[in-house]
């Protein structure tokens, strides 16, 4: 395992495009292992555009191509000898709305490690029932395993969601404003979630919502227009910011 | 003069009403009708035996099974290829000139009426290829029939599974091969049933491109190398040769309650098997 406060991902002068203009500008960001990356911005400023770069998933875009580098534990993971399948299997990714599979609690939780090549019945309901717990819904879910999970609540559906990417025991954990839908309850328990998860994953959380980056991320990085402004630990970004348009985008004078 | 919204709201209830259940009438007037003329005839040994005398007496026990067994083999012929292609169009390849000009030769394909195929089946399967008047020549051709059908319907469902699940397996993992199989084709498979339902029915029914590929035999197939005859074949042959006229009815009474059947148990497996997770 990477030690803590080591570089996880290195993300060196990275531009992506989706035509002629950049969408993101030349960004440098270490991300170190084992904490909280917050990434906060005004909508169409190149959060999820940055985070669906560290698992390649804009590859299946055919328009859209990246310069500079990304490296994972030191390996360049667009070098054309880097497995993508595997890429997606270390750091996995929670979406904006709550996307569960049209399939049972159990069979979205063991989708990915069924691909991975667990057959194991047992170890695969172990899987189960750690990676519910973990994302705080065992409780609510544990007697229906095999039903549907398009007829759980849309917070639990994301909670599915979370235990899902751990199901695949990843190094890195990307969400990409995984509260946006929820209701406060649904938020908080996420949260919580998620500060137990970091002593175990990278996380890299895009959100809308700042006071959700105040209360969980270690370290806060502000886009703005497809441009990284600032990254410092979190508490400095809220109270004391380098740049006076983080002030005005945290303090709400716009974004 | 205006008329005023509610009387025009009225008017449109009465005259879509009005459409449905002409539809519906002459839907039932038809079923009604041949079942009337046929059901007398459909007894026990209509159903169990061998005809005899070109069928102006006796059952039509081989006719029934050349009925499912020749569209079932063009379907067993036909799925794999067309859902292969619908799959590799909009999974594989990305929308090029290449992609619509295919497509617009399936479409083209689908709109050529069934006796240019029977006669190319003719032509290809039984003289060039030896293969006789038989169950495979008519499998064969009839698959070529439907392969459009199955292609496009095949692709407007795989077009109808929403992208983000696609993104969702791929983030967790999963090859595109895998996503197709595992998460694509799952939920296309309402669509995909529906496809092969049209062309169950349209290969069912078929009369022109079978009697000049698959023959006319009345005798119980053994091989796909033996000539069969479907009902609608047999229904058609004793009406034109006026050969028994209660036979030939009793024949589409048979037929029409078997499509019945066939979509019936088919609507039930999909609620029974697809629909539970959606």
């Amino acid at each position: 395992m990477t030690p803590p406060n080591s570089i996880k991902i290195a993300v060196e002068s990275l531009s992506a495009f989706y035509g002629p203009d950049p969408s993101l500008r030349n960004i440098t960001l270490p991300i170190p292992a084992r904490s909280i990356m917050g990434i906060i911005g005004p909508s169409g400023s190149g959060k999820t555009t940055f985070l669906r770069t560290l698992n390649r998933l804009n590859d299946l875009k055919p328009e859209s191509r990246i310069e500079g580098r990304v490296l994972l534990d030191g390996q360049d993971i667009y070098h054309p000898a880097f497995d993508v399948v595997s890429l997606r299997k270390r750091v996995g990714m929670v979406f904006a709305l709550p996307m569960p599979l049209p399939m049972s609690i159990a069979d979205n939780i063991t989708y990915g490690p069924r691909l991975a090549g667990i057959r194991n019945r047992a170890r695969l309901d172990n899987l189960i029932e750690t990676s519910l717990k973990s994302a705080f819904l065992w409780d609510e879910v544990k007697n229906r395993l095999s039903s549907s999970a398009m007829r759980l609540s849309g917070g639990q559906q994301q909670r599915l969601c979370l235990a899902r990417t751990l199901a695949m025991e990843p190094e890195v954990i990307l969400l990409d404003e995984p509260c946006s839908g929820l209701d406060p309850i649904s938020t908080a328990r996420i949260e919580e979630a998620l500060t137990l998860l970091k002593n175990q994953y990278t996380v890299v959380l895009v959100t809308n919502n700042t006071k959700q980056a105040a209360r969980v991320a270690d370290r806060t990085a502000f886009f703005l227009m497809g441009e990284l402004v600032e990254v410092d630990e979190t508490r400095r970004i809220f109270t004391v910011p380098r740049d006076s348009r983080t002030g005005d985008y945290v303090t709400g004078r716009f974004g | 003069m205006r008329i005023a919204p509610k009387y025009t709201q009225r008017l449109a209830v009465a005259l879509l009403g009005g459409a449905t259940l002409l539809t519906l009438l002459v839907l039932l007037f038809i079923i009604l009708f041949v079942l009337q003329k046929g059901l007398p005839a459909v007894t026990w040994q209509f159903l169990s035996q061998a005809p005899r005398d070109m069928g102006r007496s006796g059952g039509i026990l081989p006719v029934i099974v050349g009925t499912f067994l020749l569209p079932l083999l063009a379907i067993a012929i036909a799925l794999p290829l067309g859902v292969g292609t619908a799959v590799y169009l909009t999974e594989y390849t990305r929308e090029t000139r290449l992609t619509r000009v295919i497509r617009f030769g399936t479409d083209c394909l689908a709109g050529i009426p069934s006796i240019i195929f029977g006669l190319f089946g003719f032509i290809f399967f039984v003289v060039i290829l030896g293969f006789g008047w038989s169950l495979l020549s008519g499998g064969l051709t009839l698959a070529l029939m439907i392969l459009p059908t199955i292609i496009r319907t095949t692709e407007e469902a795989i077009r109808a599974v929403p992208n983000t699940f696609r993104e969702v397996s791929f983030s967790l993992g999963a090859t595109r091969w895998e996503t197709v199989l595992h998460v694509v084709l799952p939920n296309a498979l309402p669509g995909i049933v529906t496809g092969i339902m049209l062309s169950l029915g349209r290969s069912i029914g078929e009369t022109a491109a079978v009697i000049f590929t698959a023959g006319s035999a009345l005798r119980m197939p053994t091989s796909v190398y033996d000539s069969v005859r479907t009902m609608a074949v047999h229904f058609y042959l004793l009406a034109r040769e006026g050969l028994s006229n209660e036979n030939a009815y009793g024949t589409a009474a048979v037929l029409i309650l078997a499509v019945l059947g066939v979509n019936l148990t088919a609507y039930w497996i999909m609620n029974r098997f697809v629909g539970r997770h959606t």
